[in-house]
């Protein structure tokens, strides 16, 4: 299983740096996105997915799920929702005030 | 008495809330942030008094032990570090009223850099790797805010690509902590130190250190990762390049500091010898780059990347006379940056423009301004007695020590051309005939510079009363070098 879901993160963490490296605005914002997940299902997999029962606070208890990578994860997805929804608000007012999408025609003079 | 430990943190995150109140209320917000930022001031000073008496603070949060729990750590570094950040704060918030304009004042400038320091100071004081990637993300948020606004053709282009290449770090970053904690099972600093001492693989984790550097060089714009820098630094208000020259790179390169002094210290010789040559790449870079562009803030952006070059030097020499230059340099630099970018927003204000070979003259209206620039310019380049040299000579010390003549002489030579592009600005605009551009406008001149004057004072003080700062950075560097005493602290309690 956990092999199964690092070459699914693997294949997130490519996608996302393909889409990263086009010049669509909306395009590198779905690659950022494709990226953090790939990130949060990477951490997934370094927790052990499985191992039977989930976390318990009682002695003795061996065969738990690991609690911490849980919380790291669900930390990790609100701040790249956070961060995600700002990078759209700011390529859309990027694209109404430059009056293009493209990265490449946003160059310009550097002097204002 | 624990609890103090998390004052730097929670206290401007309520100012940033109570500030968030009342938007369109300048002038009350204006005088509600100056004073809680001077309280604020008074709070830090007595925690850093208590650090220096009383030993590491370390706060359990949640009374869970420091395995389990969130651990905040004030070390006498962190503590020296968050002081130093506030100082800056205060005197940015006296800066920003002047400079900036009233709708970039009412669009929550005084919320965003509240929650700046209050992001900053987290990342200094924390004592877990996740906790660091959370306030990374809070200073980011922030920044993100602040670069902004103004809302310009170039500004917008520019703060798109410092999102996307500070989003891609992040997200490498937690990526090296998840290796981390497949690794060693942990994410608590001292924990981390502790089982990577007593690790087997060490080939595995030296991968994890270089990918976490990776991380942090980008934040702290080491060679070759500055390429972001200078273009996004450039864009804002100067106030918002000043807190951002003078706190965001740092945080990228204490916590270089913080992971390579307590972590990974067992394969120095790939690592640290990595780092005498990213110094010295990043050095001459940096100073060449300062070189070759005629906008006056755009010279002192890339004066911030040669700095990180001479912190990054004395990490990578890994003696304590090198740690202690480091630690001196990064304190004398965050103060410098600070004052240099509210000079350079008063002389562009003065002389009219900002490109150099048009303003000349501003001395003769503005001699304040005009020898405000020319000790800055020493104290950057290191000329004695101003904090520059002292910082410079520990750190030639500590290379000499270890016979890295090379990089003795490249450290050298970049501080001559970091004089020659500073003095440049001197000669050039503030000397010399004066032009008509040159503005009228006394009284905001003189407010620009004020914060200034201010903050060169402290890095005189650095630099002539070096007896007293050195025994305190020569406790750190201790301190670093030895590592027991803040792993004990955090763990056995």
């Amino acid at each position: 299983m956990e092999i199964v879901m690092s070459v699914l993160a693997s294949i997130l963490f490519a996608t996302g740096v393909y889409n990263l490296l086009q010049k669509q605005l909306l395009r590198i914002v779905i690659g950022t996105a494709l990226i953090s997940h790939g990130a949060h299902l990477f951490i997934l997999t370094m927790g052990k997915l499985k191992r039977g029962a989930p976390p318990v606070l009682v002695d003795r208890v061996s065969d738990y799920a690991d609690p911490l990578p849980q919380a790291l994860i669900l930390t990790s997805i609100v701040i790249s929702f956070g961060v995600t929804s700002f990078l759209l608000v700011l390529s859309y007012r990027a694209y109404t005030i430059n009056q293009t999408d493209n990265m490449e025609e946003m160059r310009g003079s550097n002097d204002e | 008495m624990n609890n103090i430990a998390v004052l730097p943190i929670i206290l401007p995150l309520l100012a940033a809330i109570i500030v968030a109140f009342f938007p369109r209320k300048l002038q009350l917000v204006r005088f509600l942030s100056q004073g809680l930022s001077l309280i604020f001031l008074g709070v830090i000073g007595w925690i850093t008094w208590k650090v220096y008496t009383g030993g590491i603070i370390v706060l359990q949060s949640g009374g869970w032990d420091a395995p389990f729990g969130i651990s905040i750590v004030a070390d006498y570094l962190s503590v020296l570090l968050v002081l130093t950040t506030f100082i800056i704060g205060a005197a940015a918030v006296f800066y920003a009223p002047h400079a900036l304009s009233l709708e970039q004042e009412s669009f929550y400038f005084y919320t965003f850099y509240f929650m700046l320091i209050s992001g900053v100071s987290g990342a200094f004081l924390t004592g877990d790797l996740f906790n660091l990637f959370v306030f990374f993300e809070v200073l980011l948020m922030a920044s993100y805010g602040l670069i902004i606004l103004g809302n310009g053709k170039i500004q917008l282009r520019e703060s798109l690509k410092y999102v996307l290449i500070n989003l891609f770090s992040s997200m490498l970053f937690v990526t090296a902590v998840a290796f981390i904690y497949s690794a060693v099972g942990t994410v608590n600093l001292a924990q981390i130190a502790e089982r990577v001492e007593s690790a087997e693989q060490q080939g595995v984790l030296t991968a994890i250190g270089i990918l976490l550097f990776f991380v942090f060089a980008v934040k702290a714009a080491i060679f070759p990762l500055y390429y972001w820098l200078p273009n996004s630094y450039v864009v804002p208000n100067p106030v918002v390049s000043a807190l951002f020259g003078a706190l965001l790179t740092k945080v990228g390169i204490y916590s270089i500091m913080r992971v390579f002094t307590l972590i990974f210290v067992h394969d120095t010789g790939l690592t640290h010898e990595l780092f005498i040559w990213l110094a010295m790449f990043t050095m001459i870079f940096g100073a060449i780059g300062a070189l070759s562009t005629n906008n006056v803030k755009l010279i002192i952006t890339y004066n911030i990347i040669p700095a990180i070059g001479f912190i990054l030097m004395g990490i990578g020499l890994h003696s304590e006379i090198g740690i202690a230059g480091s630690v001196y340099y990064l304190l004398h630099d965050m103060v410098i940056k600070g004052a240099l970018f509210f000079l350079a927003g008063a002389l562009i204000v003065a002389a009219g423009t900002k490109d150099l070979k048009k303003m000349s003259g501003v001395i003769h209206k503005y001699p304040l301004l005009g020898w405000m620039i020319f000790i800055s310019a020493l104290v950057l380049a290191g000329i004695p007695p101003f904090s520059g040299f002292i910082g410079k000579l520990l750190l030639l010390q500590g290379a000499l020590a270890q016979e890295e003549y090379l990089l003795s002489i490249v450290a050298l030579a970049s501080s001559l051309l970091i004089l020659f592009s500073m003095i440049r600005i001197f000669v050039e605009g503030v000397w010399g005939e004066e032009s008509k551009l040159v503005t009228t406008e006394k009284k905001k001149v003189n407010r620009l510079t004020i914060p200034a004057v201010v903050l060169i004072a402290i890095s005189i003080f650095m630099g002539i009363g070096a007896e007293y700062i050195y025994p305190h950075t020569e406790t750190i560097a201790e301190m670093l070098m030895e590592r027991t005493e803040y792993i004990n602290s955090v763990l056995k309690e």
